[in-house]
């Protein structure tokens, strides 16, 4: 609110943050830095004033490493990361309809973000979207934050600029704003670079100036918000109210050994454990994902399989009934013991994908499902032959419509031995003997 | 004269007679709740000059709680004194903006508890009026100025909250220059403040509300503010205590900011012992304001004996250093004789006094005007008229801030944004406040030297003693120049107490005198130690000012 004789208190936990976010960007941490004040009158600055850090941010100079989703080409991508720096939020300003007035909502002043600027490496919509889409990963994997777009958790604006091919210097610089997901981000930027390049194609590129300029979602393209008036001047002087932030080798090593795995360091690990692009890309997008797969994998490694169910059957339900792998109620533990009984033939893969379906939704144990409803695959000839002899003879009329050509009738009698034996006959012993009996001369 | 009986244990008061005499009737020894204390034998007053019964100032604040705990006096009687005393003076002094209407019912409290044999905290009361840029949320706070007129803030400042704890009653706020920018409380936008002394004179600034209201008695003691001299300079002037204490020492939350890295909280008393006692009750750490020291507060309070327990010499082997850039040219001739009275006097005490130069003493001065109004006008970007405070209604956004903030601040605080703007914009904050930054770093190279070397460094607290309301109005220079003692201190962050110790007299008045000591940091201790030591052995000296001196004739 920037009430008189309210002063900021320093959140040990956005430190926190900082470090753990810098560490996983591959930054140089400064163990001695401060806070500024940024200083500017808008509404939805209470103090008119932004606490925030100008030269000696906590962490600069690093790196990220993108994989670009196969269905544009894949590839391996290496952005800089200028800087990581702590700042505080402003309020939020929210526009009526009417336009003869607009709201202030200052829940949201004063909490503390992190800022993230990269170089300008990218050259395409696609490998700025995934460059941010990256991050929304290495954030949520550190549980620095929920990274939602939607939520405002994750803001991005970005900055473009178009060249002559050969020029060695950067052309003028335009801000996007109102970029309100990945893939608005992506169209924003080539619509923006078409635009630049057809004002140079047309002897206008000085009509290109440094301003800012709204994506209009609707319209799909970019319009003028305000052009800047030269740069703005922030008078930055140090906040005289916070206390420098000293960070000890001590601290940092502390952090830096309790980091999660990354998810580059996953996508090189389940890349070399033989698993495609496609399956990487899956597996390691979301961090719960990864826990799942890998606590699966510790148990029965077959890790096809496990990434098919995964990625197949487990996937399709959590995205019909909108939950995380985290609220199903299925286990690593039991998804691997399903596994393990597939492949050792206890029960048949048909069974499992039903099975599977309960343990997502009720939960229990295999093995405690197998024998409560008695589910165990049959693998005895001997067993399939009088259950296949049964249905053979229940079904006369069928039997002489197959002997008499319609060969296609033989899913009909495996259905039937499917539903007599409840579905553990082993289909492929069924149909092995089921050909044999069918074609016999009575 | 009267007799005091062997064994009661009390330290003279001399504010008023009849509490003595009632001591006399009773034969058995007071109760008192708190630490452990010496008390001195019975002392003889020794008759003075001028018409005032009993000696010295002690502490106030001790004799009252005495005598509301013994139950000699109600704190109502008490409190209605004061009232009275506040009532007659006012339309003369006009230290308050704002007083409290609560003050009997809160008086009737504490006696009610002390007849339930409840604890009722060291400062119960205790009168206590508080600067208005200081947070009180049952009062309004405007910090003397039009931008926050009736605003009414929604938490107490941690110190005020410490004094209610305490039980001390705050009887209001009071006046001063506009945002803590002055040295008259002409800037305030309300009133001016007048000298108890003489009223045609200004009681200092900005803090001069507060020291006219403790000078003239209209309460025991009171919290000021002290960016750059605002407690010491208006101490000097009013004849009273003023106390600055480390920056750091006292939480800055719900202090109206001016100067963020130079502000402090600072205490106003009739003596030294109360000055120590109000610090001892609102210092410590505060976890609400992250500039505030977790360096542990010893009990100052322990060390104001009567001077009856004082050895010959008690001031054996201190180290005093007189800063020789403060005596010379500039200063008012009978202010430096003062402080040469008040060096003799540290002298007969056993002090080793002699005379340390400061070079960059005088390069402070600018040094802070820059620090300073940089610092201000960042922290007064936040009135807007959007969100408290008066408002300049306008359809456009930049017309409302221009309005509010037009109409709203005063010519002073105007003058010192556009200052504080202009020296941190692009292209020249490496000439002004960069190079403001590295002289401070400067000066406080040369006090901790300096320190090092002596125990405490004396100076007067002001080049002059009051001036006349009106006479440095329209020149803001010459007003900055009366600064140069005290912003130093500022710049260094070290504690400072201003006592009275001498008068400059003219055809129509006497005007008090102060003289400054300096401690290192965090060394509050020693300075109450020493001036509790030297206001105990003044001789020949009463600061009561004229206006109410009948009150305490015997």
């Amino acid at each position: 609110m920037g009430l008189p004789g309210a002063l900021p208190v320093l959140n040990s936990k956005v430190i926190k943050c900082a470090v753990m976010l810098g560490l996983a960007l591959n930054c140089k941490l400064s163990l001695s830095s401060k806070f500024d004040r940024k200083q500017y009158f808008y509404p939805d600055l209470p103090k008119g004033y932004q606490i925030s850090q100008f030269d000696i941010p906590i962490a600069t100079n690093g790196f990220i490493d993108v994989d670009l989703p196969l269905e544009f080409g894949g590839g391996h991508r290496r952005f800089g990361i200028t800087r990581v720096h702590m700042e505080e939020d402003a309020g939020k300003l929210l526009h009526t309809g009417s336009g003869s007035y607009s709201q202030v909502d200052l829940n949201r002043a004063g909490v503390p973000l992190l800022e993230i600027v990269s170089e300008p490496d990218m050259r395409t919509g696609i490998e700025a979207a995934e460059y941010a889409a990256e991050l929304q990963r290495v954030v949520r994997y550190l549980g620095v934050s929920n990274g939602n777009m939607q939520e405002g958790s994750l803001r991005c604006d970005v900055n473009v600029s178009i060249r002559p091919i050969g020029q060695l210097e950067f052309g003028t610089k335009v801000e996007i704003k109102n970029l309100n997901s990945f893939s608005a981000m992506s169209r924003a930027i080539d619509f923006e670079i078409a635009r630049q390049a057809e004002l140079y194609n047309q002897g206008q590129a000085d009509e290109i100036v440094q301003e800012t300029r709204l994506w209009e979602e609707g319209a799909q393209k970019t319009v003028t918000m305000r052009k800047k008036e030269g740069l703005a001047d922030y008078r930055y002087f140090p906040e005289p109210d916070l206390p420098e932030v000293v960070l000890t080798e001590e601290y940092v090593n502390g952090i830096r050994d309790s980091l999660p795995e990354l998810p580059e360091m996953k996508r090189r690990r389940y890349e070399e454990m033989g698993l495609t692009m496609q399956d990487v890309l899956f597996l390691a997008n979301d961090v719960n994902v990864a826990e799942f797969f890998d606590a699966t994998i510790a148990k029965v490694p077959d890790i096809k399989l496990a990434a098919n169910w995964i990625m197949g059957d487990i996937a399709a339900y959590m995205k019909n009934e909108k939950l995380s792998i985290n609220e199903i109620k299925l286990s690593p533990q039991e998804l691997s013991e399903l596994i393990a009984s597939i492949k050792s033939g206890t029960i048949s893969g048909k069974i499992g994908k039903e099975i599977l379906l309960e343990l997502m939704e009720k939960g229990g144990t295999v093995k405690g499902l197998i024998e409560e409803k008695d589910l165990v695959q049959i693998v005895d000839p001997v067993e399939i032959e009088k259950i296949i002899d049964k249905v053979i003879a229940n079904n006369p009329k069928q039997l002489e419509q197959y002997r008499g050509g319609k060969t296609k009738l033989q899913g009909f009698f495996a259905g039937q031995v499917m539903k007599e034996s409840k579905g553990k006959a082993n289909p492929g012993l069924v149909n092995k003997i089921l050909i044999e009996k069918l074609n016999a001369k009575s | 004269m009267w007799n005091m009986v062997e064994d009661e244990k009390m330290l003279s008061s001399v504010q008023n007679p009849r509490i003595l005499l009632l001591h006399c009737r009773r034969s058995k020894p007071l109760h008192h709740h708190y630490h452990h204390r010496h008390y001195g034998k019975p002392i003889h007053a020794t008759p003075l000059s001028r018409s005032i019964s009993a000696s010295l100032p002690t502490s106030q604040i001790q004799t009252i709680q005495k005598s509301i705990l013994s139950r000699e006096k109600t704190t109502r009687q008490f409190a209605e004194e004061f009232l009275n005393r506040l009532r007659l003076t006012e339309p003369h002094v006009k230290s308050f903006l704002h007083v409290s209407e609560t003050v009997l019912d809160e008086a009737d409290e504490i006696d009610r508890k002390i007849d339930r044999n409840e604890d009722v905290g060291p400062l119960a009361g205790v009168l206590v009026a508080v600067k208005d840029n200081i947070c009180t949320a049952d009062m309004p706070s405007t910090a003397g100025s039009k931008i926050l007129e009736n605003y009414r803030p929604p938490f107490d400042a941690t110190a005020v909250k410490k004094l209610r704890e305490s039980g001390a009653i705050i009887v209001g706020k009071t006046n001063l220059d506009e945002f803590g920018m002055g040295s008259t409380t002409e800037g305030s936008a309300y009133q001016v403040t007048a000298n108890p002394w003489n009223l045609e004179c200004v009681p200092g600034g900005s803090s001069g509300g507060s020291a006219a209201a403790v000078s003239a008695r209209q309460c025991v003691v009171s919290l000021g503010s002290d960016t750059g001299g605002s407690v010491r300079q208006p101490a000097s002037f009013c004849g009273v205590v003023g106390l600055k204490p480390t920056y750091g020492r006292v939480s800055r939350y719900g202090l109206v900011a001016y100067a963020s890295s130079l502000d402090v909280i600072g205490c106003f008393g009739s003596s030294v012992a109360d000055a120590g006692i109000l610090l001892q009750t609102i210092c410590g750490h505060d976890k609400l304001d992250a500039t505030s020291s977790k360096r542990e507060v010893n009990d100052f309070t322990s060390q104001f004996i009567s001077k009856d327990y004082f050895e010959s010499q008690p001031l054996k082997g201190l180290r005093v250093g007189v800063i020789s850039e403060t005596l010379g040219d500039g200063v008012d001739q009978e202010v430096v004789s003062s402080i040469r009275g008040a060096i003799s006097h540290l002298e007969e005490l056993g002090c080793t006094v002699t005379e340390v130069s400061l070079p960059s003493f005088s390069l402070g001065l600018p040094a802070y005007y820059v620090l300073a109004s940089s610092e201000s006008s960042s922290n007064l970007s936040r009135y807007d008229g959007v969100r408290y405070g008066n408002q300049m209604v306008s359809d456009e956004l930049s017309a409302l801030y221009g309005g509010s903030r037009a109409n709203g601040f005063g010519p002073e605080v105007k003058r010192r944004i556009l200052m504080g703007t202009y020296a941190l914009s692009a292209g020249y904050y490496d000439a002004y406040y960069k190079r403001a930054q590295q002289v401070r770093t400067l000066v406080q190279k040369t006090f901790k030297a300096a320190l090092d070397s002596h125990d405490i460094l004396i100076s007067p607290a002001a080049p002059s003693a009051a001036y006349k309301i009106g006479e440095k109005k329209n020149d803001p220079l010459a007003m900055y120049a009366g600064d140069i003692m005290t912003v130093n201190v500022n710049l260094a962050g070290l504690p400072a107490l201003v006592l009275p110790c001498g008068f400059v007299k003219d055809s129509a008045s006497s005007l008090p005198v102060g003289f400054q000591m300096i401690g290192a940091a965090f060394d509050e201790e020693k300075l109450l130690r020493v001036g509790h030591i030297f206001e105990q052995t003044l001789q020949g000296y009463s600061f009561i000012p004229p206006l109410i001196a009948d009150e305490f004739k015997s």
